[in-house]
């Protein structure tokens, strides 16, 4: 395995504290700041494992625009009904798979335990995101983050981004 | 309409007197753990059809697929000779789950515990030392092969549907789904289809009141507000509300642009959060495309006990309830298209997916609607619900505002269960 330059640890870092940032947004439920990870022209995609590993399309969630985006939060705000719940994400440092100069791809390890306002917590969902970053302006930002859950059945519904 | 039964007892379960203009449901039925044995029996391995499988799922000889009908484990394999058999997923031997994959394509089935193998009929192949070895041990002489193997329920399709019965007394698939059910099915699958997913979603609540939901569609533009928001579909609409002759199928449908903005803001004004000022950054999400030769743009058929088939826009679904305890079921959704979809009519059935499954704008809410009933319920006592909407008879109905085909589902379950 070839050596780490100071750079790659420099990149890791800076993939590490986005993904902090994107889960804090999401457990903190600053869901209106969430879309603004992304590109406007961006896919996100909530997937079962079931699916992606039989190359079929249906996903639980699945986003190919900023304002795509943004309509699922307004929806989660103003429409749907659910049992309140806090997610709680606990990731692994980000597998670097690639880099070139305009992107970079990554795999990471997610768990999303949910409390309920009876104050149990579960696991709602274990599995892995498989995202493309790019730069823009300086900031690295998501043009696709796939969400390859490995719970598959899912526990009642799911609204809240993982 | 066969009568109801008035005020007769099951398992310790009061059912009301319907003397009061309603129905009542007492929440026991729910609750039961002697009510759900029962269902196993008269209801899941009864004299009726559940549903399986799509033939598309399994569309090469060998494929296989492993699911449940109640809580029985099946196999659907597709036999070397192009046949559908539904196998109980039970070694004939000491009981084991011979298939452990959920799916697959095999030239036969071993049990892993003690390698009895099967051959894709269910018939039982292969029995290591059955003559022992050096003359000791073996199976006794008169053991007969014929005789022990997996066990193969009767199974009858429509439309690449597959069906599975317990019974040898179930009347036939055409003749139990009814003359109206089946046209509804033939207009869905009426080619080729082509699978494009599974969903899958583990209510904690009972199957019935889920059954309730999907016949229920009063409820739909007051649980789902995204509809109310964005016009997909309101009670205003014209709509309807049928069942088969015995009232245990139900065929909801609502069909489009008969109903104006105005009309809702009226019909609606005394709702909570109704606000068609609220609109889509991304419309693209509802952009659809007229594929029947009718403006149905909503179609949710409840076949008893355990399949919904539904046409949301151009989603085109199964729903399968698998049952595990009286409080937890899950849902399996598999979606679909046409094999002879263009990539376009493919896009929009993938985005307009976001309207449905378990994290369905449109449909998510149903999980915690059951969750709510079932949370509050469970030391019910002897308190029944009082379902009346529409006039509070099992009858169908040509609008939306009625509760009638859940009155219907109550009193075919009532003739199944014991008296």
């Amino acid at each position: 395995m070839p050596m780490k330059t100071e750079s790659d640890v420099w990149l890791e870092t800076e993939i590490s504290s986005l993904f902090s940032r994107y889960a804090a947004c999401i457990d903190g439920d600053r869901l209106e700041e969430w879309p603004e990870f992304f590109v406007e022209q961006c896919c996100y995609k909530i997937q079962s494992r079931e699916n992606y590993d039989r190359k079929l399309p249906i996903s639980a969630m699945e986003c190919d625009s900023k304002n795509m985006l943004v309509d699922r939060i307004v929806s989660l705000r103003e429409a749907n009904i659910f049992a309140e719940h806090m997610y709680r994400h606990i990731i692994s440092i980000p597998l670097i798979l690639s880099k070139s100069d305009n992107e970079i791809t990554t795999q990471t390890n997610y768990l999303v335990i949910s409390t309920l306002q009876s104050g149990i917590s579960h696991i709602f969902s274990a599995g892995r995101y498989q995202d493309r970053l790019v730069r823009i302006d300086g900031q690295l930002k998501f043009v696709e983050r796939i969400v390859i859950f490995d719970t598959n059945s899912i526990r009642t519904q799911i609204v809240t981004p993982i | 309409m066969i009568g109801a039964k008035s005020g007769f007892n099951n398992n310790s379960i009061n059912w009301p007197d319907e003397s009061e203009g309603g129905y009542r449901v007492p929440y026991g039925v729910f609750t039961d753990e002697n009510v759900y044995r029962e269902e196993q029996k008269n209801i899941f391995r009864g004299p009726l059809w559940s549903f399986v499988a799509l033939e598309a799922e399994i569309p090469n000889r060998g494929d296989f697929k492993s699911t449940f009908i109640g809580d029985v484990p099946v196999v659907v394999v597709r036999s070397n000779e192009g046949e559908v058999n539904v196998l109980i997923n039970r070694c004939a031997h000491r009981g084991a789950a011979v298939c452990r994959k959920l799916r697959g394509n095999t030239s036969y089935l071993e049990c892993v515990y003690h390698s009895w193998a099967y051959d894709l009929d269910g018939n039982l192949t292969g029995v290591p030392f059955r003559r022992g070895v050096r003359g000791k041990g073996g199976m006794p002489s008169d053991f007969s092969m014929a005789e022990h193997g997996l066990k193969k329920i009767n199974v009858q399709i429509i439309n690449g549907l597959i069906f599975g019965t317990f019974r040898s007394d179930t009347p036939d698939l055409e003749t139990y789904l009814g003359a109206r059910m089946v046209s509804a099915i033939k207009r869905i699958f009426n080619r080729e289809i082509k699978v494009l997913g599974d969903e899958r979603q583990r209510i904690h609540g009972n199957w019935k009141l889920y059954a309730e939901n999907v016949r229920d569609p009063y409820h739909a533009s007051l649980l789902h507000l995204f509809h109310t928001t964005f016009g997909l579909y309101r009670s205003t609409q014209v709509g309807s509300c049928v069942m088969d002759e015995m009232g245990r199928h139900s065929l909801l449908v609502a069909s489009q642009g008969t109903s104006s903005k105005d009309d809702d803001e009226e019909a609606y004004s005394n709702q909570r959060s109704f606000n068609s000022k609220f609109e889509l950054q991304d419309p693209s999400l509802l952009k659809g495309k007229r594929e029947f030769d009718d403006d149905i743009s909503l179609v949710i058929l409840s076949i008893f006990p355990n399949l919904v088939i539904q046409q949301i826009s151009n989603t085109l679904a199964v729903r399968q309830i698998v049952t595990y305890s009286p409080n937890e079921f899950e849902l399996v959704w598999t979606m679909f298209g046409y094999e002879d979809d263009d990539d376009e009519m493919r896009r929009i059935r993938i985005k307009q997916n976001n309207l449905i499954g378990p994290g369905g704008l449109i449909s998510m809410e149903d999980g915690e609607a059951v969750e709510l009933v079932n949370r509050a319920i469970t030391h019910g006592g002897g308190d029944s619900s009082f379902i009346a909407m529409g006039g509070g008879k099992a009858e169908s109905a040509d609008h939306l505002i009625t509760e009638g085909a859940i009155i219907g589902f109550w009193q075919y379950y009532r003739q199944l269960m014991p008296t």
